[in-house]
C-alpha cells in the first residue's frame, strides 16, 4: 500500500475504483494500525459520510474478539480498506451497510487472513445503490496452511433500486488448509414488487413501503454494534434520501 | 358506495374483464362466484390498482371518486381494503411496524391525527384476539413462516385494524381448516357487517357463505356478471354445478 505509484484498474483490489478521486487524494496516508492483544475484545462503528478512503490493518491477538460495523455512505468516492490477520483463536466480524445514490462510488475491500488454528471471522454486507451510483464488495479470505479449524462466512447482498445503478461483488477464497470452513453467499436483486404493492394496498405511499423494505433489508448488519441505534437512524436517514 | 360499470380489462394485453357491472351499497354483502379463470382474481387487483392490470374501457365510481385515478395507497386511505388470495411474505418487517406505519399513513392522508403506540396496540390486541391470533405472531415479520389459515387470519387483523368502508375478499377462505372458516367469518361479521361497510367475497365454495351470509350472489363468467340473485343461488350453485346454473 505504499507504493509510489498510483494504483490502477489493472490491479484487481482498484478495478472498479474512482481513479479520478485516487489520483487526486494520493499518495494515501499510512494505514491505520489497530492491534487488538491476546483475549482482547474491541468494537468499532466507522461511519464514512463526507467523501474519504479509509485504510486499516487490523491484527486480532490469540482468543481476541473484534467486531467493526460500517455504514458507507456519504461523498462521490468512498472507500473502506480492511487488512485484518486473525490468530489462534481468533474472532472477527464486519457489518457494514453501503448506501449511494446520484453518481456515487462506495466500495469495501477486506482481506481476511485466518493466519493461526481456530479462528472465526463472518461478513454481513448490505449495498443498496440507485441512480447511476456503483457498490462494490471484494472479499477476500486467505486461509494459511497451518490454520485448520478455520471458520469463515461472507454474506454479501445488494439491491438495485434502478436499473442503472451497479452492485459488483466478489467474495474470494484462497485456501491451504485441509480442515476449514468456509461459507460465502452472494445475492443482487430488485425490491419485490409483489412485495411493494402488498405494503402501498395498505396505505404505505411508494416511498414509504420502499423505505420500510430497505430498512429490513440492512437492519441486521448493525446488530451488536455499540451504537446500533445511530447507526440505524443514519441509515434510515440515507435511505429516506433515495426513494 | 361502489358502482362498476361496463369494465373491461387487461392483463399482459389479454382481455380478461369484458363489460362487468356491478352495484354494492353501504351496508350490503355480496359474493363472487365463478369457474376457474373466469376473472375474480383479475377483478379484485383492478379494484385494488395493482399494477400490470390494465383497465381498457368502463368506469369504477367509489363514494363519489373515480377509484380507476388513485394510486393504490390512496384507495386504501379513501376506505377500500383488499384481501389476498395469496398474502405476500415480507422478511424483516414487523407486522406491528407495518400497520402502525400503514393506519397513521392513512390518517395522515384523511387529515387525521396519527394514533399513538399504545393506542394502536389497543387496536391491535383487540383485532387479535377478535380472530384468535397471538399477539407474539403480530410482532414477527409480516406473514413469514405463517401456515396459510395463519396467513389468512393476519388478513383480518389487519382488516379489523384498518377498519376500511369497503373489503373485497379474495378467497379468504381457500387453505382454511373449519375452525378457521368459522373464526374468519367470525371476524368478518363483526369488523364489516355494519349499515355504512360493504364487503365483496369472492370464494369458489359456498362453505365461507354457511357463516357470512350475503345479500347479494353473482356469477362471474368469461369477464362479465352473466347472473346474480339472492344466498339461494349459491347454494343451488354448490348443489348443481356453474355450467348447469348457467345453462
Amino acid at each position: 500500500m505504499s507504493a509510489a505509484s498510483v494504483p490502477t484498474r489493472h490491479e484487481e483490489a482498484w478495478r472498479y475504483s474512482d481513479m479520478e478521486a485516487l489520483t487526486r487524494l494520493w499518495p494515501l496516508p499510512a494505514p491505520e494500525s489497530i492491534v487488538v492483544p491476546a483475549g482482547g475484545d474491541f468494537k468499532r462503528a466507522i461511519i464514512q459520510d463526507e467523501g474519504a478512503i479509509r485504510q486499516i490493518d487490523m491484527s486480532v491477538g490469540k482468543g481476541a474478539t473484534a467486531s467493526l460495523h460500517i455504514l458507507n455512505i456519504g461523498g462521490a468516492y468512498g472507500r473502506i480498506e480492511l487488512n485484518v490477520t486473525l490468530h489462534e483463536g481468533a474472532d472477527f466480524a464486519l457489518g457494514a451497510a453501503q448506501i449511494g445514490g446520484g453518481e456515487q462510488n462506495l466500495e469495501i475491500v477486506t482481506t481476511v487472513t485466518h493466519a493461526e488454528p481456530g479462528a472465526t471471522s463472518r461478513q454481513v454486507v448490505r449495498s443498496v445503490l440507485g441512480g447511476t451510483a456503483t457498490g462494490t464488495y471484494l472479499g477476500k479470505v486467505a486461509v494459511a496452511r497451518d490454520a485448520q479449524q478455520t471458520d469463515s462466512e461472507q454474506d454479501v447482498k445488494a439491491m438495485l433500486l434502478d436499473r442503472s445503478a451497479t452492485a459488483n461483488a466478489k467474495p474470494e477464497l484462497e485456501i491451504f488448509a485441509d480442515d476449514v470452513k468456509c461459507a460465502h453467499g452472494c445475492a443482487i436483486g430488485e425490491l419485490d414488487a409483489m412485495a411493494l404493492y402488498y405494503l402501498q394496498s395498505r396505505g404505505l405511499p411508494p416511498s414509504e413501503a420502499k423505505k420500510l423494505m430497505l430498512q429490513a433489508f440492512v437492519a441486521g448488519v448493525f446488530e451488536g454494534a455499540e451504537d446500533a441505534e445511530a447507526l440505524q437512524a443514519l441509515a434510515l436517514a440515507k435511505l429516506g434520501e433515495l426513494v | 358506495m361502489l358502482r362498476i360499470e361496463n369494465l373491461h380489462a387487461n392483463v399482459a394485453d389479454k382481455p380478461i374483464l369484458k363489460g362487468l357491472s356491478l352495484a354494492i351499497n353501504a351496508g350490503e354483502i355480496h359474493a363472487i362466484m365463478g369457474p376457474n379463470g373466469a376473472g375474480k382474481s383479475t377483478l379484485s387487483y383492478v379494484l385494488g390498482g395493482r399494477p400490470g392490470y390494465e383497465v381498457t374501457e368502463g368506469s369504477v365510481d367509489f363514494d363519489g371518486q373515480d377509484l380507476l385515478d388513485m394510486d393504490p395507497h390512496e384507495r386504501a386511505a379513501a376506505g377500500l381494503f383488499l384481501g389476498f388470495q395469496y398474502p405476500v411474505e415480507i422478511p424483516g418487517v414487523s407486522n406491528v411496524q407495518f400497520l402502525r406505519e400503514s393506519l397513521n399513513a392513512q390518517r395522515k392522508a384523511r387529515g387525521e391525527e396519527p394514533l399513538s403506540g399504545g393506542d394502536f396496540l389497543k387496536v391491535a390486541r383487540e383485532k387479535a384476539g377478535l380472530l384468535k391470533m397471538d399477539m407474539d405472531m403480530l410482532k414477527r415479520p409480516v406473514n413469514v413462516g405463517f401456515s396459510g389459515g395463519e396467513k389468512k387470519r393476519n388478513e383480518m387483523v389487519q382488516m379489523g385494524i384498518l377498519d376500511p368502508k369497503l373489503a373485497i375478499l379474495d378467497e379468504t377462505d381457500s387453505g382454511l381448516d373449519i375452525d378457521a372458516l368459522r373464526t374468519v367469518g367470525d371476524g368478518i361479521n363483526s369488523i364489516m357487517r355494519r349499515p355504512d361497510k360493504a364487503v365483496l367475497l369472492i370464494t369458489h365454495y359456498q362453505r365461507l357463505l354457511d357463516y357470512v351470509q350475503p345479500d347479494f350472489v353473482h356469477v362471474l363468467a368469461a369477464g362479465r356478471i352473466v347472473k346474480s340473485g339472492g344466498p339461494e343461488l349459491a347454494r343451488e350453485l354448490e348443489a348443481h354445478g356453474y355450467a348447469e346454473v348457467m345453462a
